[in-house]
């Protein structure tokens, strides 16, 4: 048992915390001001292998493992929200995927330029008609000779405007309801798709979000990753990895609402002392703290298992669960002790708190892992070995350069 | 190409934090990190090895745990490092630092240049530098902004140094030392290639039985001509903060104004 | 690692030792000091100790200099730029001819440079019993080598008890070099010197870690005692033309060609800045919102006849260039006016200001810690306080 970051861990974090407050933090509330996506960023991002972090170098990644992942999103996300997603979707959601379905020749196609950050990624699940009730989703795939025809409408896409690769469920069958879907990676510059820029978002207002609307796309049939009918496995294998860094990222956000809280309660004076002094501003961070100690074991857990190669859906819908509550939570109540001001943009906390709710709703709602999770306990739900698993962390693979 | 860069661990001052009752340190949780105007001259470094070629050696005298500050400079791309560290070496003064460090550079031998921050976070003395190039009879130059150009063919070196009353431009020979200011450059990052290095390496660590020839007299505590003997609290501000206060902008500047006037600091 | 000796038979666990160790390097487990690695053999504990429980190693074969008591008087290197003294040796002279008035001796100035005959009487107006002046081709632009050298042949010849140099970019260059040649004790940047009546020897006090802690130094046993010291902290003295001194001539010891570095330029760039040499310090920090936010302070600063600073805040945004920052990762500075315009007043940038002479705070969060260190304060708008400010002195001084 050790409970203890390694060297490395340390010094990713150390890094990644430099990246995101030189790179991100001194332009982000213009960005969430004006809803804009910083173009700069991904460039930036590639260059220092983040990217591809936690994916072998033999396939462009930089060869660390599942925690550092985490560790990465939980300091991007305690600068602004929107960078951490870029690793939910382009590594986790996308890149993983790839790398724990996908065929050599899609992995030397597709997962090597996304892990060296020339390609971006993201993943299509989600429809105006289809979230937490994956089933119901309307886009179809039609096999045509050596292609499938694909149709339909992703909404609620993350980098949908800016990614060049992504990773689409539709119907191959839709009588066979669940084992009838299948995933496609399918290039932006495939004639048929197209994407635009949702507005109007409480928060994450300076990632991009959006919809992909694909009408007759031609797909190459070696485009389908996995087998045909194996598409909602993969869905929910790939939200194993997704939600483990949203996991993650909330915790990065219930840092920073601490981190915030505790300076201005030790600024703030009311009554000749400061505000740290009161019992009940007290309490509130007490709360954070808790949080963000209980929030990190999870999601150390859930990592330890992923480097292991142990199935981890149950603890990371755990981790996931708990972080994003626990982020809100922590985020109103530093909005609470900033007061006044932090209820105007002069401070960040209220930026916080809009960018926490997000994660309560994406990646399984809070109420599809309260579900989840009481079928565990009530032994309702098991998990079953899947055809490909996620592999484990293997420091000597994962470095190697061939 | 090969470049030594001396480096200090110091404690993060933007994490510094004092207990307002007996204004001590409070350094419990307190990180150590490189001081920051070392990672130019690390950065500085780096650049040349891009451009020229060789290699960049990182020394550090300290705590067996400032280890972590050159695995730090490793993970930046530093090619080599050592840490000097050893009981004799401890309550050393910027006298016994320097030549400590001058002892260990001679071990380490065959370089061109030798690169220091201006000064560090916590001592703020900007001594170290000089004593080493002192100590080894090589030209020092101090408060570098920018290396206009070098040769080490020809072993000469062009530096603007950053002056009161602007940049003064000195040309000198190879090897010397510089000491650099923050405007030189922006460091880089570590890559997780560096990173990857870093956990890889094992740091030698020097006592005074590796530096042959050195004196131990003149080591840490007893070669240190400097002596601290108190150390205390500065004194508060006299006197509270006279608020300005009145009905519009005018009126507080018109206040504010007469009473700066009236102070003849104008 | 910690080099502290407690001598656990002596202490009595009082824990005085603890409430003075800056570092928290001492805590009392079960009735007696223990030191940890924090320990930076500092000694601060020793003189509190009651019962003189503590103590660092003494080397048996200490070195030091030789025949200490031969070393007599006190010396002041006299900086010129372009033939022109600078302000802080006449700061050095002023406190050179305090200490050796107190010591019973005499004061010397060294004077280095071309054509320095004006320089070297006016050191004699400012206080000098006696001035070398080395008066050379070679010594026109400051350089280490040369300037080193003179002085260490100086001292080794006429040995100074004390010697003392502005700690400027040029003090502090030349002040290691010839520490380091001389195998002396060297405290930079101190804010306060005074002698030990019993020992006569310089008590040197410098701030450390941001000037949060104060530490006093000594040169027990190596001779000159020399100390660099900071801006502005001390007056200029008024110079007394009519003073009489002696004015000795002293060889340079290096050749042309003998000197490694030649000065081949120097570039002053329209507009720059010396903050540390200003009167009046117009400064901003966040508060001021963007780079174009720093126009107001530059007009009120132009009325005045000063300089903009700035925090590292607004340094770190790329509003403003480094050369404008203030604080303990940019100048110390010390003028007689310093207006925070949207300063909080983060505890690094009160380092680098705190002792300017009156300091106004403007700022619209009332709790800002600027305003405890304080002269003035304004609760409001910059936008609106800084360019009414600029208008009433445009006015008042008919400027």
């Amino acid at each position: 048992m050790d409970f203890s970051f390694t060297e490395e861990h340390e010094m990713v974090r150390k890094m990644v915390r430099e990246f995101a407050e030189r790179e991100i933090a001194p332009t982000i509330k213009e960005h969430d001001r004006n809803q804009t996506f910083d173009e700069t960023l991904l460039p930036k991002m590639a260059e220092q292998g983040l990217l591809g972090i936690c994916i072998p170098v033999k396939y462009g990644g930089a060869g660390m493992d599942y925690i550092s992942l985490g560790i990465a999103c939980e300091e991007l996300e305690r600068v602004d929200t929107s960078a951490r997603v870029i690793l939910s979707v382009h590594v986790a959601l996308n890149s993983l995927a790839l790398l724990q379905w996908g065929t050599e020749e899609q992995k030397q196609k597709y997962l090597v330029p996304q892990a060296l950050g020339e390609r971006i990624a993201t993943f299509g699940l989600t429809e105006p008609n289809a979230g937490s009730d994956v089933a119901s989703i309307q886009t179809t795939a039609r096999r045509d000779g050596d292609s499938y025809i694909l149709n339909g409408e992703k909404m609620w896409i993350s980098l949908a405007d800016v990614a060049d690769n992504f990773l689409i469920f539709a119907y191959t069958d839709k009588s066979k309801r669940h084992r009838g879907m299948s995933a496609f990676i399918v290039e932006r510059e495939f004639p048929g798709v197209e994407t635009g820029t949702i507005h109007g978002k409480m928060g994450v207002r300076a990632g991009n979000t959006g919809y992909i609307s694909l009408q007759d796309v031609r797909v190459p049939a070696e485009n389908l990753l996995g087998q045909e009918g194996e598409g909602f496995k993969i869905a929910m294998s790939a939200l194993d990895n997704g939600r483990y860094t949203v996991a993650w990222g909330a915790v990065g956000l219930i840092r920073a609402c601490l981190e915030a809280s505790v300076r201005y309660a030790n600024e703030r004076y009311t009554f000749g002392v400061p505000i740290g002094q009161h019992q009940l501003v007290q309490q509130m961070i007490a709360k954070m703290a808790q949080r963000l100690d209980a929030g990190q074991l999870l999601c150390l857990k859930a990592g330890w298992m992923k480097n292991q190669g142990l199935r981890n859906t149950r603890e990371t819908s755990m981790a996931k669960w708990y972080c994003c509550d626990a982020a809100f939570e922590s985020a109103s109540d530093a909005v609470q002790i900033h007061g006044a001001y932090g209820y105007s943009d002069e401070y960040d906390v209220e930026r916080y708190l809009r960018n926490s709710k997000g994660a309560v709703i994406y990646e399984g709602s809070r109420e599809i892992h309260t579900i989840l999770q009481a079928q565990y306990a009530l032994g309702y739900r098991q998990d079953k070995p899947l055809r490909c698993e996620l592999p484990a962390y293997d420091q000597e693979e994962w470095e190697a350069e061939e | 190409m090969h470049a030594i860069v001396c480096i200090k661990s110091v404690p993060d001052t933007t994490e510094v934090r004092f207990d307002p009752e007996t204004n001590t340190l409070i350094r419990d949780e307190v990180e150590s990190i490189i001081n920051p105007f070392d990672t130019y001259a690390i950065e500085e470094a780096l650049r040349l090895k891009e451009a020229h070629g060789g290699k960049v050696t990182v020394l550090s005298m300290g705590p067996p745990k400032a280890e972590k500050e050159l695995k730090e400079a490793i993970a930046m791309g530093c090619d080599e490092a050592v840490l000097l560290s050893a009981r004799e070496f401890a309550g050393a003064d910027t006298w016994a630092t320097s030549y400590t460090l001058a002892q260990a550079i001679q071990k380490v031998g065959d370089y061109d240049i030798i690169l220091c921050g201006k000064q560090a976070m916590d001592g703020d003395t900007g001594q170290v530098g000089p004593g080493i190039a002192n100590q080894l009879g090589l030209p020092q130059l101090t408060y570098v902004f920018k290396i206009r150009e070098i040769d080490f063919t020809e072993r000469v070196i062009e530096v603007e140094r950053l002056l009161e009353e602007g940049r003064e431009v000195v040309r000198s020979r190879l090897p010397a030392v510089l000491t650099v200011v923050k405007d030189i450059n922006q460091p880089r990052y570590p890559t997780f290639r560096g990173i990857r290095r870093a956990r890889r390496m094992q740091i030698p660590v020097w006592a005074p039985a590796d530096l042959e020839g050195a004196d131990p007299r003149y080591f840490g505590l007893s070669g240190s001509p400097t002596k601290v003997v108190k150390i205390f609290t500065p004194p508060k501000r006299e006197g509270k903060v006279e608020m300005i206060e009145g009905e519009t902008p005018e009126e507080i500047a018109d206040i504010l104004s007469d009473k700066l006037i009236e102070s003849k600091v104008i | 690692m910690a080099l502290l000796i407690i001598d656990t038979e002596a202490c009595t666990g009082c824990g005085a030792c603890v409430d003075v160790c800056p570092f928290g390097a001492l805590e009392i487990i079960e009735g007696v000091a223990v030191v940890n690695e924090n320990c930076t053999a500092c000694g601060a504990c020793i003189s509190v100790c009651p019962v003189e429980a503590l103590s660092l190693p003494e080397a048996e074969e200490k070195p030091v200099t030789e025949d200490l008591e031969s070393y007599q008087g006190v010396w002041v290197w006299v900086e010129q730029f372009q033939g022109k003294a600078a302000s802080i040796s006449w700061e050095m002279m002023g406190q050179g001819r305090r200490l050796a008035d107190e010591l019973g001796t005499t004061l010397t100035a060294c004077v280095l440079g071309e054509k320095m005959d004006r320089v070297a009487h006016e050191a004699i107006a400012y206080g000098a019993d006696r001035v070398f002046v080395a008066d050379d081709p070679t010594l026109r632009v400051y350089r280490t080598e040369p300037y080193a050298r003179i002085l260490v042949e100086l001292v080794r010849q006429y040995k100074p008890e004390i010697f003392l140099l502005g700690a400027s970019s040029r003090g502090r260059d030349l002040a290691g070099a010839v520490a380091t040649l001389l195998y002396t004790g060297l405290t930079a940047d101190c804010t306060g010197l005074e002698i030990d009546p019993e020992t006569r020897l310089l008590l040197q006090t410098r701030p450390a870690y941001g000037g949060n802690i104060m530490a006093t130094i000594l040169t027990p046993n190596h001779r000159p005692q020399m100390a660099t010291v900071r801006h502005r902290v001390f007056e200029v003295p008024e110079p007394d033309f009519e003073r009489q001194g002696q004015i000795v001539s002293v060889p340079v010891v290096l050749s042309e060609d003998e000197i490694a570095s030649k000065v081949v330029d120097f570039i002053v760039e329209e507009g720059e800045v010396n903050i540390a040499d200003a009167k009046i310090i117009v400064a901003g920090g966040r508060g001021v919102g963007g780079p174009e936010g720093f126009e107001p302070l530059r007009e009120l600063a132009q009325v005045l006849g000063g300089a903009v600073g700035a925090s590292r805040a607004a340094v770190d945004a790329g509003w403003i260039p480094y050369a404008h920052q203030v604080g303990q990762t940019g100048r110390t500075v010390r003028p007689d006016l310093y207006i925070a315009c949207g300063i909080s007043g983060a505890i690094q940038h009160r380092a680098g200001m705190s002792t300017s002479r009156v300091i106004v705070a403007i700022n619209k969060d009332p709790d800002a810690p600027i305003f405890d260190i304080a002269t003035y304060g304004v609760v409001g708008d910059l936008f609106q306080i800084v360019p009414a400010l600029t208008e009433q002195f445009r006015k008042k001084l008919k400027r």
